[in-house]
Formats: C-alpha cells, structure tokens, sequence
C-alpha cells in the first residue's frame, strides 16, 4: 500500500525544495553558458598562454566527479581561509561544472565556422561586432545547441548531489521526509516525478529561448 | 520404576536445595570466600570494552572493573560477552557483576538491578570554545550541523527554537567534516563522536555545551542483591568524590565528566 497522504504535510519542504532548485539552475545556466562562452572563444582565439590555461581548467573539471569538488569547495577551501555557505557552494561548484562542459561544446560550434565565412563578412563590409554576433557566434550557437540544453539539465539533475553539504533543495526534501516518515518509496517517488517535470521544463524553455535567438536561418 | 522414583526424589530435593541456596545466598559473601570477583565486560565497543593491540580487553568498563576488584580486595576474571549475552549470563550466575556500557530502562529494571551510574553516555551539542551556549533556548540564530535522521536530528527539531538554522548532513562522518572544516562550530551529536574528533584533532576537540537525551552506564547485577549493590554503589561514590571516575572519563572520553554527573 502506499501513503502518499503522508507527504502532504512535508508538501511546504517539498516546495522549497523545488525553488532552491530551480533557482540554483537558472542561475548556473545563466553564468555557466557566460563562463563557457569566454572560456570557448580564448581556447579558440586566444595565444598559447590563455588557452593553456583555460585547457588546465577544461580538463581538470572534466576529469574529476562532481562530488569532490564540491567536497572540495565546502570542505576544502575552509583550510586556506575561505569559508562558503552551503548554497554559495553549491553556486560556484555548479557553475564551474558547467563552465567546462559548455567550453568544449562552445568551442565545437565555433570550430565548425568556416574562415570564409568569417572573411565573407569582412568583404561585405560587416563591422566587428555585427561579425561577432551574427556571423561566428548565432550561428556557432545554433549548431550545438541541442547539446548545450542537454549539458544544462544534466547540470540540473547533478545538482541532487548538493544535499548531501545541506543545501535545502529537492533531495534534501526528499531524504529529510524520508528519515521523518520513512515512506521512501513515496517520497522518492513524487521527487523523482518533479525532476522530471522539471527537465521536461527547462527543455522547454531553453528551445522556447533557441527559436527567437536563431532566426537568421542560413538559407539551404 | 522404584529406582526411577527414588531417582526422581533425589533429583527433586537436590533441586530444592539449590533454589534455597540461591534465594539466601549473598553474592558479595561468595565473592569474599572465593576471593574473585567474575565481571562480565564488552570486547566490541571501543572506548568502552575492546581488544587491544596486546591482545587483552581495554577500556572504560574494563578499567572500571579493575578498580571494583581492587577496592573490593579480591582477584578479577574477565568475561568478555557481546550486548545479546550480557543479561543472560548475568542471570545464570555465570558473572558477578556486567559492566558492559549498559543502559538503564523499566524492562531491565524488571530483570535486573542496577548500580548508579558510571560513565556518561548521552546525546548533546558539542562545540568549540569561542561559542557560548549553555541551553537549548541560546541556540536562537546560531547554525548548527546533525546527522540528517539521527535520534539527536529528531531531538533538536522537537526543542530547539524555529530560529536555529539546522544544517542536516548525509551521516556522522560528514557532521564531522562539516565540524573540523570550520563549516559549522556547533554540531549535536552522541559524546562518543566528540571523543572521536578530540582523538582526531586535539586543538578542535569539542566541549559539551548541554544534552539533548542523557542515557549514562549503570552496573548491573542479579536482581535482590542488597549487599552487593551497597557496595558497588558505596565503590562508585568514592570513585566520584576522590576524581577516579573522572580521570577514567579523561583518558578514555578525552573529555571531563559532565556537570551534575551521578547527582
């Protein structure tokens, strides 16, 4: 039998669950896809220096799980004098993991911009910024784009991880009904069916946000 | 069948003989007399009764007996039992004394008596020095780290103001972390997991600040030994009053008894 009249008292945590969640997504998305994007463009145009570096950031995030640098940042960084609270943690935890990842697809899309296109603008008497944005970056965006709005809601449902230094959101909800009332099937359940409506949401929204950006359609 | 019956008669009276001897026997007098004391001890719950690396039991109860047969003036065995056996071999005279971290309820006391207690076992907020709190009520806007779904989780949420921002981690070992780490200076948690961060790390070794559910040792012994119980309790208050039992909490729990202990 199941109860899931039981979770209706927790459904005020549930909630809040939900907001911090959410919350932490937009924002990682938002400065994710920012880091992402400059961190693209140096690995793609910047000297040797700059892209080493960024590389050195690329590869280490890319290669080592999520949990352990969050451990890292929450437990870690204490030691050398800098103290975060849980949420903050989680933040930058999120949108460092994010910045990598979107970084070599980014620079995907940019790699596949032939130089004649580039050089095309310059001919057409294009200025730099008009080249930037409609030429190199609309529609470099626009070819990876299915794989950056993948990339964002794996980030998301990676984010359940985060309970685990006591940010209150969605699985800390779920855990902390399920040690109060131990319906964990119940519990786990509707958690489960909230990711989802949430992934299914911010799919949506992402291509809701696609379809305006990319209306200059190359004509094929 | 004569024989059988004869058999049977003989069995009967030696049997009745016994359970006289038993109803009027004083286990401190035979203890006397034989000039040993048998003390049942864990083997499997370290700082209270574990082996050590030279083979023998160590610990608080382990001390703890020692100081009993001492004071007593009689020899000591050592019975390592596990906490399923304890009771029973208490029961069939197999042991004098268990002194096996072991908790006071009425169940027990229906089965057996106990001592005053010995040794501090209790749920409570530990914290580093700089924070003072003393009660419950004082927690008001402080944070404070809990293993999420523990006994003492559920305590805080049932006495502690609304105002306490609970930072609930996913088990002990994390608390902990969260503790060491710097991420939280208080944390609620059972007196054998502050031991265990003093070990640990000395210079952040946690100091009990209130409990949240106090549940100390007591000694136990077969039910209607008076004489015996006088004794101990006798053994105990001594030990209280001359800062034996206190020293046995220092080397063992890294930390000293707590304030109105055995009042």
């Amino acid at each position: 039998m199941l109860h899931f009249a039981d979770l209706l008292q927790y459904s005020d945590l549930f909630f809040s669950g939900l907001l911090t969640t959410v919350e932490l997504t937009v924002l990682t998305t938002i400065l994710g896809i920012a880091v992402g994007t400059s961190c693209a463009s140096i690995r793609q145009y910047g000297n040797k220096t700059s892209q080493g570096v960024v590389s050195v950031y690329v590869e280490l995030i890319r290669n080592t799980p999520f949990i352990v640098q969050l451990f890292f940042i929450f437990f870690g960084l204490p030691a050398l004098g800098v103290r975060l609270s849980p949420w903050e943690a989680s933040m930058i935890a999120l949108t460092i993991n994010l910045g990598a990842y979107s970084t070599e697809i980014i620079r995907a899309g940019l790699a596949s911009i032939p130089k004649g296109q580039v050089e095309a603008a310059k001919v057409l008497g294009l200025n730099f910024r008009q080249t930037l944005t409609r030429v190199i970056f609309i529609p470099a965006f626009e070819k990876i784009y299915p794989a950056l709005v993948s990339q964002c809601i794996i980030v998301m449902l990676g984010s359940a991880v985060i309970s685990q230094i006591s940010v209150e959101d969605l699985t800390y909800a779920a855990n902390l009904v399920q040690s109060r009332n131990f319906r964990a099937f119940e519990s786990y359940l509707v958690t489960a069916a909230l990711y989802l409506g949430l992934s299914i949401l911010l799919r949506f929204a992402l291509n809701a946000i696609g379809k305006r950006l990319f209306v200059y359609r190359e004509a094929s | 069948m004569k024989r059988f019956t004869k058999l049977l008669s003989k069995t009967l009276i030696i049997a009745a003989g016994f359970s006289a001897l038993t109803a009027t026997a004083d286990v401190l007098q035979d203890i006397k007399k034989r000039d040993l004391i048998r003390i049942a001890v864990p083997q499997d719950f370290p700082p209270f009764g574990s082996i050590g690396t030279d083979l023998k039991p160590q610990g608080i109860d382990i001390d703890m007996a020692n100081y009993i047969a001492d004071e007593m003036g009689v020899d000591i065995e050592i019975v390592p039992v596990t906490s399923a056996n304890r009771i029973p071999y208490l029961q069939t005279k197999k042991v004098d004394l268990v002194i096996s971290s072991l908790g006071k309820n009425p169940e027990r006391e229906k089965a057996i008596d106990f001592s005053t207690p010995y040794a501090p076992f209790f749920l409570g907020v530990f914290g580093s020095k700089d924070v003072s709190v003393t009660k419950i009520e004082e927690l008001a806007g402080k944070t404070v780290g809990v293993t999420r779904g523990s006994v003492e989780d559920l305590e805080l949420e049932k006495y502690a103001p609304k105002s306490v921002d609970v930072r609930r981690f996913e088990d002990n070992n994390t608390t902990l972390t969260a503790y060491l780490s710097g991420q939280v200076n208080l944390i609620a948690t059972g007196n054998l997991v502050a031991t265990e961060i003093a070990t640990r790390r000395p210079s952040r070794a946690p100091e009990n600040k209130f409990m949240l559910k106090d549940s100390p040792c007591y000694i136990g012994m077969a039910e209607g030994e008076t004489a015996l119980q006088a004794e101990v309790n006798r053994l105990i208050q001594k030990a209280l009053a001359n800062g034996e039992l206190n020293k046995i909490s220092m080397k063992w729990l890294k930390a000293p008894l707590p304030k109105g202990f055995g009042a």
